[in-house]
């Protein structure tokens, strides 16, 4: 198995020079975009197959370093990640079959896409600390590269500097926390730190570093300045893969340093992890609320999705310090069904977005609007992925958002205090924030598919390529099945709890009617299957019923707009009206957000003027001032770049005679 | 054969939901009305309103979409499924498994969903007014009924509502801090969901402060029809609800007999008049707030739910 | 689980702890005045309640202290000073009131943690209220700490001399319990009444009534 997925990345890395070579020509897209789409199949079958056949596979390769050698492996968690990397990758590659004939400089983009697929994918086979972290820096070179594919923008400039910069410092960050698993002895392979588990202290340190190396790629707060810059930057395809399957990569690499090689957790552990996980849901909702841009709103919807996957990672860590290994299971199933959940909807969504921006060359909410008229097919798509992405039963966001809630529930048994009071709070923000991307769906699909269009390109928009809404539809459907048949996906799910929760749930396939009973019928079980037959029978029997016994016709005629005459479409609610009084009720206290209107003198012919300002307070209060203290340690070092020849000299001296110093003094 | 009767007591409570609904809601106004010292309109004038509209063509306007046409059902349907699960007059209901009180929630929360989208779907400043409230409105509700929803959990055991029902019934249960603080942030979120005064005005339909008719501003014929048979269904769902959480004497247990079942159809009849006589008379005493004065009134029934929850975290016996 | 006693007793208990976030809320003089009222009758009968369930008649004194100074007395006469002062009837807040109540629902969250911990060994029933009663005390104390109205800082002040008194009939055999609370009662009386009387010195420079009817205006 892992020889053959090592055959098919090998394969992609093979399509990077290929990819320069056939840029120009016609063929370049269908063949590189198709051949990713085979790769990223047969990966997601190789990925299934060992899931569920739950045996492990290793080898060991003459590359790297001369003592270690690359180590690769499948075990349950990779597998399972392999097949959410992969499915997201395969829906992208047809997606941007359709998608990629509006790229107008393929040269930068065809050649970097399937480096970062086989990027992503090393990092998932990695078994030891040195291809591990080699195969993640290959992995965000090669989406800084597709980041500023369009270089002439300005803000994609600063968009790749600023996730270069960040990249690096969670590498760092990794660096230091494998150097402290491996020990003084050097045992970079992943068996040797399992065998060998670190002592307590050191231990916490390697969890702190883990959230904050992983945690930064993931796009956990204080650490997610980036996502919302780099993410649409890049072209729609590749955002859909940076968010919906990169971010999950960071999360494997969380689970696999917590949870496998760290050994046994402190009880304590789960307080940082879903302090971290509850306030950055809340504000990557808030934050997405503020936006005007559309590929901003989804980047931020991101960040809020990956709060919620730390909360319930933590919590299954709690469980597990707790020695309660069905309720970390839970909790485990909760995360891991919601990292394949949002992997789901949020590349159909950016797929959305992409579709969007080709038809009518807008990103800005301001500027679209009556959509659902024009493209048919994507905002009937579109609308699924709101759905989802909302929480809405019988959709898959609600099993995983349901399923975190049962573990909330579990969770007054956990002996400790702290836990039992920050536990609630997680809860009040988790339900807060599931509340609050409701709304932000609304004004999404409100202000972009329906209502008047409220410019010329939105006036004269296209439905996008027959491929593209295809493979947007296959996502769609995904999601539906997800939501209606979760309990095959929670008992695909047993290998990989059993492996880092050390627990499993109960048998769903065996339940009646194929409902999810996560740990007693008489205290929890929810029936997607039956929700969803029920509503649309109710529908239908309602629709059947009225329009037979009673009326059916319709007629057309001008909107009624309680009587005012035919409005300009710029009279309909903006964007920013519509968040208008959430940003009063939350803006005020988390932004610090101020409207202010200047009226003119009365007499005056000049237009009122009204603005609303928002202030980041993460960069204000965090990056601000270490951008500050940077430059100014930079601007006081830079001293050293004009001394004299003598004073080079006596530097060197100085240097030499504090060595000789140590090493007398050395006992 | 049990299954054959819990299939016919699921369809009675289905049918009887649909029937009670319009008349809860004429109950409310009549009140209302003699409390003003007027005569009000006869109880049943919903169900003559439902049946006019349905009679009635359907306008829509040129821009439209099929969305617009489909939410009337989608909402109806949402809330009709919430409402047949909520135990009225016995509990064990053949699907309660199916949904329990989060997906309950989750159920109205879609409802409200589609009814915002398709007040977008006008592309009039009204359908906008109407959708950013309700979404505010709703991103504190929601979570302060979720948290109503993990206190008692905690304290039944379950989130099913059959069993929270059972247990509620049960001596078990004593006198707790925390249901009384959720009792009363349930009565602040049954409120604000069902759009009466202090939050909304259900009795206007052209006010720049109204959220609910604002957004089905430009609904007519039997969409209309569709809209306010599931408003109705929602105030009997949230009365329900209340009263069996809260008030359950009366709920026939799964195995009861006839005379079990006729006991509990008269508790909750008296039940559902209780409630309106209340629910009019607090609207009539109360005047209708600043629309930036409900944040703070649903804040604070957020907060009493986050402290009955925590309370119940913290020890056993709160 | 508990008997009949346990449940009233925490009942009445959480009822002050309610009221007291109820006091937090409100952004109006006259209608904090009222809460402050329902906060000493909870008071009042969560003393009475003690008095019945401990089988200790002095309780019963101090009930009826409480029903007659701070529910009634206490409160008209505030109402009547604050009309007649005219004193300003909006509430100045130093936060928000959305911040209060958070900061409201740590400290309840805090004095659970804490009482429940120190007291390990005791008698449940006499624990919890004891964790209830040092919530009222801290809510009283954020009342002061948040408020820029003088008469807003002597409701808090009475409202965590409440706690104190619950806190007091909570732990059984305590003995001098009717005569502190008649001691504070006096001694609360004479702070509002020193309060007002000093506000009204800074106001008009004097305290001579016949000066005071000059400037009412009635007089030419």
């Amino acid at each position: 198995m892992v020889i053959d997925s090592l055959i098919a990345v090998a394969a992609l890395l093979l399509l990077a020079p290929a990819g320069i070579a056939l840029a120009r020509s016609p063929l370049g897209r269908p063949a590189i975009y198709g051949a990713s789409l085979a790769l990223s199949l047969g990966l997601t079958a190789i990925g299934i197959v060992s899931l569920l056949g739950t045996h492990d596979s290793a080898a060991t390769l003459p590359l790297g370093l001369p003592w270690l050698g690359a180590r690769v492996r499948i075990d349950a968690l990779s597998a399972f990640f392999l097949i959410v990397v992969n499915a997201g990758a395969a829906a992208t590659s047809l997606f941007a079959f359709g998608y990629g004939r509006h790229e107008e400089a393929p040269a930068r983009v065809l050649p970097f896409y399937p480096a970062y697929l086989a990027g992503m994918n090393l990092v998932l086979l990695s078994a030891d600390a040195f291809s591990f972290l080699v195969s993640w820096e290959f992995m965000s070179l090669a989406s800084w590269a597709l980041v500023i594919a369009h270089h002439h923008v300005r803000e994609n400039l600063r968009a790749g500097y600023v996730y270069l910069l960040m990249a690096a410092f969670g590498t760092l960050a990794l660096m230091f926390a494998f150097g402290l698993l491996a020990g003084t002895d050097g045992h970079y392979a992943f068996a040797d730190m399992r065998a060998a588990p670190p002592s307590a202290a050191f231990a916490a340190v390697v969890l702190v570093l883990a959230l904050i190396g992983a945690g930064s790629k993931a796009g956990l707060v204080p650490l997610h300045a980036w996502l919302p810059l780099a993410h649409p930057a890049a072209p729609s395809h590749v955002s859909a893969l940076m968010s919906g399957v990169m971010t999950k990569v960071a999360i494997y690499g969380f689970i696999r340093i917590v949870f496998d090689l760290a050994g046994p957790p402190a009880w304590w552990w789960s307080m940082p992890v879903i302090t971290a996980g509850a306030v950055t849901a809340a504000m990557g909702v808030l934050y997405a609320l503020m936006q005007r841009d559309l590929k901003r709103v989804l980047a931020y919807s991101t960040i809020e999705n990956i709060g919620i996957v730390f909360v319930a990672l933590g919590l299954a860590l709690a469980f597990k310090a707790n020695a309660m290994p069905f309720a970390a299971a839970l909790a485990m199933t909760a995360a891991l069904l919601h990292v394949l959940n949002h992997s789901l909807f949020k590349s159909l969504l950016f797929c959305g977005a992409g579709a969007v921006l080709s038809a009518t060359g807008e990103r800005d909410l301001e500027k679209l609007g009556g959509l659902i008229h024009r493209m048919p097919q994507t905002a009937f798509v579109f609308l699924v992925g709101c759905v989802a992405i909302s929480a809405l039963p019988p959709l898959n966001g609600f099993v995983s958002e349901w399923l975190t809630f049962q573990a909330i529930l579990v969770s007054p048994q956990l002996a400790s205090w702290g836990l039992n009071l920050m536990i609630p709070a997680a809860g009040a923000l988790l339900a807060l924030s599931a509340a609050l991307a409701a709304a932000c769906f609304v004004r999404v699909y409100g202000t972009v598919f329906l209502g008047r269009p409220r410019s010329e390109a939105a006036r004269h928009a296209h439905e996008v390529e027959r491929v593209s809404v295809v493979a947007m539809g296959l996502l769609a459907a995904a999601c539906l099945l997800l939501g209606i048949l979760p309990g095959f996906a929670i008992d695909a799910l047993t290998p990989v709890t059993q492996l880092v929760a050390g627990g499993r749930m109960p048998v769903q396939a065996a339940e009646a009617w194929l409902s999810i009973v996560p740990i007693a019928e008489s205290r929890s079980s929810y029936n997607g299957l039956l929700v969803f037959v029920f509503m649309a029978a109710s529908g239908m029997i309602a629709a059947f019923t009225i329009h037979r016994l009673a009326s059916n016709r319709i007629r057309r005629s001008a909107i009624w707009d309680c009587g005012f005459p035919d409005a300009s479409p710029l009279t309909q609610y903006s964007a920013d009206g519509f968040a208008q009084p959430i940003r009063r009720v939350f803006g005020t206290v988390v932004f610090g957000a101020r409207e202010r209107g200047e009226m003119p003198p009365p007499g005056s012919t000049e237009p009122a003027r009204f603005s609303a300002t928002v202030r980041d307070p993460i960069w204000d209060a965090l990056y601000a001032p270490l951008a500050g203290l940077v430059a100014a340690t930079t601007q006081t070092l830079n001293i050293l770049q004009f001394l004299t020849i003598r004073r080079y000299l006596s530097l060197v001296f100085a240097a030499l005679v504090l060595l000789l110093l140590v090493l007398a003094a050395w006992p | 054969m049990a299954l054959i009767h819990d299939l016919v007591f699921q369809g009675a409570q289905m049918l009887l939901v649909l029937a009670l609904a319009p008349l809860l809601t004429g109950f409310v106004r009549k009140v209302k009305a003699r409390l003003l010292r007027r005569r009000g309109p006869p109880l049943i004038q919903p169900y003559r309103d439902l049946a006019r509209l349905l009679r009635k063509d359907v306008v829509l306007a040129d821009n439209a979409s099929w969305l617009f046409r489909v939410v009337p059902y989608l909402v109806f349907a949402a809330v009709w499924v919430a409402a047949s699960l909520v135990p009225t007059f016995r509990t064990g209901l053949l699907f309660s498994w199916t949904a329990d009180l989060i997906a309950l929630i989750a159920l109205l929360g879609s409802a409200r969903f589609f009814l915002a989208l398709a007040g977008m779907d006008a592309g009039t400043g009204f359908g906008g007014i109407g959708a950013s409230r309700e979404v505010m409105i709703a991103s504190l509700a929601e979570p302060a009924m979720m948290m109503i929803v993990f206190a008692i959990a905690l304290i039944a055991g379950s989130t099913q509502l059959s069993t929270m029902a059972a247990f509620m019934n049960s001596p078990e249960v004593g006198l707790r801090v925390s249901l009384g603080l959720g009792l009363i942030a349930l009565v602040i979120v049954a409120i604000a969901e069902n759009a009466r005064i202090p939050v909304d005005n259900p009795a206007t339909h052209l006010e720049l402060t109204m959220v609910h008719e604002a957004m089905v501003l430009e609904y007519s014929g039997r969409h209309l029809a569709l809209i306010e048979l599931g408003a109705f269904l929602k105030l009997l769902l949230y009365v329900s609800l209340i009263a069996c959480l809260f008030a359950p004497w009366g709920l026939a247990p799964a195995t009861g007999g006839a005379e079990h079942i006729a006991i509990g159809v008269v508790a909750y009849a008296a039940k559902l008049a209780a409630c309106g006589f209340l629910l009019a008379l607090f609207e009539t005493a109360i005047a209708k707030m600043r629309v930036f004065r409900v944040p703070q009134f649903l804040g604070a029934a957020l907060m009493l739910a986050l402290l009955a929850t925590l309370l119940r975290f913290v020890s056993r016996s709160f | 689980m508990h008997g009949l006693a346990f449940d009233m007793a925490h009942m009445l208990a959480g009822s002050l702890v309610v009221v007291s976030f109820l006091e937090l809320y409100q952004d109006r003089l006259l209608a904090l005045i009222n809460v402050y009222a329902v906060h000493a009758l909870v008071l009042t009968l969560s003393v009475a309640w003690q008095a019945f369930v401990q089988d200790a008649p002095h309780l019963y004194v101090t009930a009826l202290i409480a029903l007659a100074f701070k529910a009634v007395a206490i409160p008209i006469g505030l109402r009547r000073i604050v009309v007649r002062l005219g004193i300003h009837r909006e509430i100045d807040n130093v936060v928000g009131v959305g911040l209060a109540i958070l900061a409201g629902i740590g400290l309840v969250a805090l004095s659970m943690v804490v009482m429940l911990r120190v007291t390990a060994e005791a008698d449940p029933l006499a624990r919890e209220d004891l964790a209830f009663a040092l919530s009222v005390v801290l809510l009283g104390l954020l009342m002061m700490v948040t408020r820029r109205n003088a008469v807003s800082q002597v409701i808090g002040f009475m409202s965590l001399e409440n706690g104190l008194v619950l806190a007091a009939t909570g732990a059984k055999g305590m003995p001098l319990v009717v005569e502190i609370s008649v001691a504070f009662s006096v001694l609360i009386a004479f702070i509002v009444i020193g309060i007002f009387l000093f506000r009204i010195r800074e106001r008009f420079d004097t305290v001579d009534v016949q000066a005071l009817d000059r400037f009412r205006g009635e007089r030419q």
